[in-house]
């Protein structure tokens, strides 16, 4: 679904951050992304998001050749990709409805078609009682989960999640890594970026390790 | 057929779970991050001055023709006083030869009287006009649709006259129609002024609002909006802000001129308010005068909201840019 050849990246000056990665994100594949803080997760994920041009290298996503894209045609394939940030990236002044619901808004669908999926993936995600709640008093893992449900909720064909698990407790560290592997069951691709090497040694799943601008692939 | 049952088992859920209930959709660019009270006071001050120059100029315009029309509704023939020729007569001659032109409607010749009334001012009373070389005159009422071939009447008045001049008042009519030109480029002049300004207030309080707005500009890129649909969110907010602002300002020329208007009908006749009538004209502006301080507030509201959507695009095209190129580290604030 997306391929990775030769890519490689700098941010201005500095030295490169990500060399010479080659890899695939096969279609409906579960995968760990992990290396020390610093390593260039983060970076990574952008990369596969179209967010982030890489410094050389090629990039093909679904199929396509990114560099050849025209840049206003890049929105249209992002929509079939989710992303969850390290910090959420929540807007604090809509309610946590509102902030789930927004990718829907901005593909410019009506509310009442929308509405019962969105309070019904918030139910799933526990965050029921929360719906009309603004984000500023949210605990840190239910803004997580808002924002996994705002990346869940077009159902993209690929799911990017940076540190999804950083702000929870082990129980719920681990239904959200049951929710993650129910979406992929359900035909989603999954990349996971953590440190939690506790989470990772409860799925036998693809483990990407970088480290040092280099990506080893354990499958 | 599967669905129905689906929906009201649904339905009654949802009748059974009243903290279900969301509230009505709030914007996604809240109106309190977005300043508009600066602005919208600077589009007010704009529409304002816009209106009142398109206000002058459109009097001064009226004022010009209204001249116009009346200076060229007359020519007068003036007759040199000369020995050779017998005053009188000569006047009636000319009157005569005048009116067999079609074109002209009636002749008056200006007796001595009338005469020695209009040199009163400058030579003083009980002048006798039969020691004074005073040159006299006809005055011809034109139809002013299909005026009288000038330059035939004046070769036929020359041919039978040669002390006759004949004035059709076009040095006047030249420099009235010049005037009003020159006014009407000096207010186009001030307008394009305004206009550029507030264009360009416009473009800072845009770029202002989407700097301080960046989170949502990125939320939004992340959740997979197109740039039309983040530009639309941002520019609602310019089209309420220069709507009201316009009004505002062209409500104020509006009753600026009501006001002035009604000033000059109270105190007609004071020296004042003539002179202000003789240089300005009418303050009256008439149903076209508020039709145009209408048309103005339209043409602000349209091209500040233009504005806004252009510089919205392109400001979001830049941060595009700025956040894809990696060798670009300046401002930028990603994860
Ligand atoms: N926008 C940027 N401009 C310049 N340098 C950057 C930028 N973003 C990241 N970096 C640098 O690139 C390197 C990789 O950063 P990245 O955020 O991808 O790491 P990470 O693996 O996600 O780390 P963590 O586990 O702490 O989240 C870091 O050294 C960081 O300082
Ligand atoms: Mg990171």
């Amino acid at each position: 679904m997306i391929h990775f050849e030769n890519v490689g990246l700098r941010y201005g000056m500095g030295p490169e951050i990500l060399r010479d990665l080659t890899f695939d994100i096969p279609r409906r594949s579960f995968q760990f992304l992990t290396g020390p803080s610093g390593a260039g997760k983060t970076t990574l994920l952008r990369l596969l998001f179209l967010s982030l041009q890489p410094t050389r290298g090629i990039i093909r996503s679904f199929d396509r050749e990114v560099s050849s894209i025209p840049r206003d045609e890049l929105p249209m394939l992002r929509r079939r990709i989710g992303i969850v940030f390290q910090d959420f990236r929540l807007l604090d002044h809509l309610t946590t409805y509102e902030n789930v619901a927004l990718p829907l808004r901005v593909r410019g669908k009506d509310e009442s078609s929308y509405k019962a999926d969105v309070l019904e993936l918030l139910k799933w995600v526990g965050l029921g009682e929360r719906i009309n709640v603004l984000p500023p008093v949210l605990s840190g893992g239910e803004k997580q989960r808002a924002a996994i449900a705002r990346a869940l909720i077009d159902r993209p064909e690929l799911l990017l999640a940076d540190e999804p698990t950083g702000n929870v407790d082990p129980p719920m560290a681990q239904r959200l890594l049951s929710l993650f592997l129910e979406l992929n069951r359900l035909g989603t691709a999954v990349v996971i970026a953590t440190h939690d090497l506790s989470l990772m040694d409860q799925v036998e799943a693809r483990r990407m390790i970088l480290s040092q601008g280099r990506l080893d692939i354990y499958d | 057929m599967t669905e129905a049952p689906r929906e009201t088992a649904q339905e009654a859920q949802g009748a059974r779970r009243p903290e279900m209930k969301v509230r009505p959709t709030a914007p996604i660019v809240p109106p309190s991050n977005v300043s508009g009270n600066a602005l919208m006071a600077v589009i007010a001050i704009m529409a304002f001055l816009a209106c009142l120059t398109f206000g002058a100029v459109n009097m001064v315009r009226a004022t010009a023709s209204s001249w116009q029309s009346q200076i060229s509704r007359e020519i007068t023939i003036q007759i040199k006083p000369d020995d050779a020729i017998d005053m009188e007569q000569a006047l009636k001659d000319a009157r005569d030869l005048a009116l067999t032109f079609s074109g002209t409607r009636d002749g008056t010749i200006v007796d001595r009287e009338a005469t020695a009334r209009l040199l009163e001012p400058w030579l003083g009373e009980g002048l006798n006009l039969d020691e004074l070389p005073v040159p006299r005159l006809v005055i011809v009422t034109i139809d002013e649709q299909s005026p009288p071939d000038f330059t035939a009447m004046r070769k036929a008045l020359s041919a039978k006259i040669p002390q006759a001049f004949l004035d059709d008042h076009r040095t006047w009519v030249d420099r009235l129609v010049a005037m009003a030109r020159t006014t009407a480029f000096i207010g186009t002049g001030v307008l394009v002024l305004v206009f550029s300004a507030m264009v360009l207030t416009v473009v800072f309080a845009t770029r202002g609002a989407l700097s301080g707005n960046r989170h949502i500009v990125e939320v939004l890129h992340f959740v997979g909006a197109e740039a039309g649909f983040v530009a639309s969110e941002f520019q609602k907010h310019f089209l309420k802000i220069s709507l009201k602002g316009s009004i505002a300002g062209g409500a104020l020329a509006a009753l600026f001129f009501a006001v002035a208007g009604f000033w000059q009908g109270r105190s007609i006749a004071t020296p004042q308010s003539d002179q202000a009538t003789a240089l300005f004209g009418s303050f009256s502006m008439g149903l076209t005068g508020y039709l145009g301080i209408a048309a103005t507030i339209a043409v602000i509201a349209l091209l500040t909201t233009l504005t806004a959507r252009f510089t919205v695009m392109r400001t979001i095209h830049e941060i595009d840019q700025i956040r894809s190129d990696p060798s670009r580290t300046d401002q930028l604030p990603d994860t």
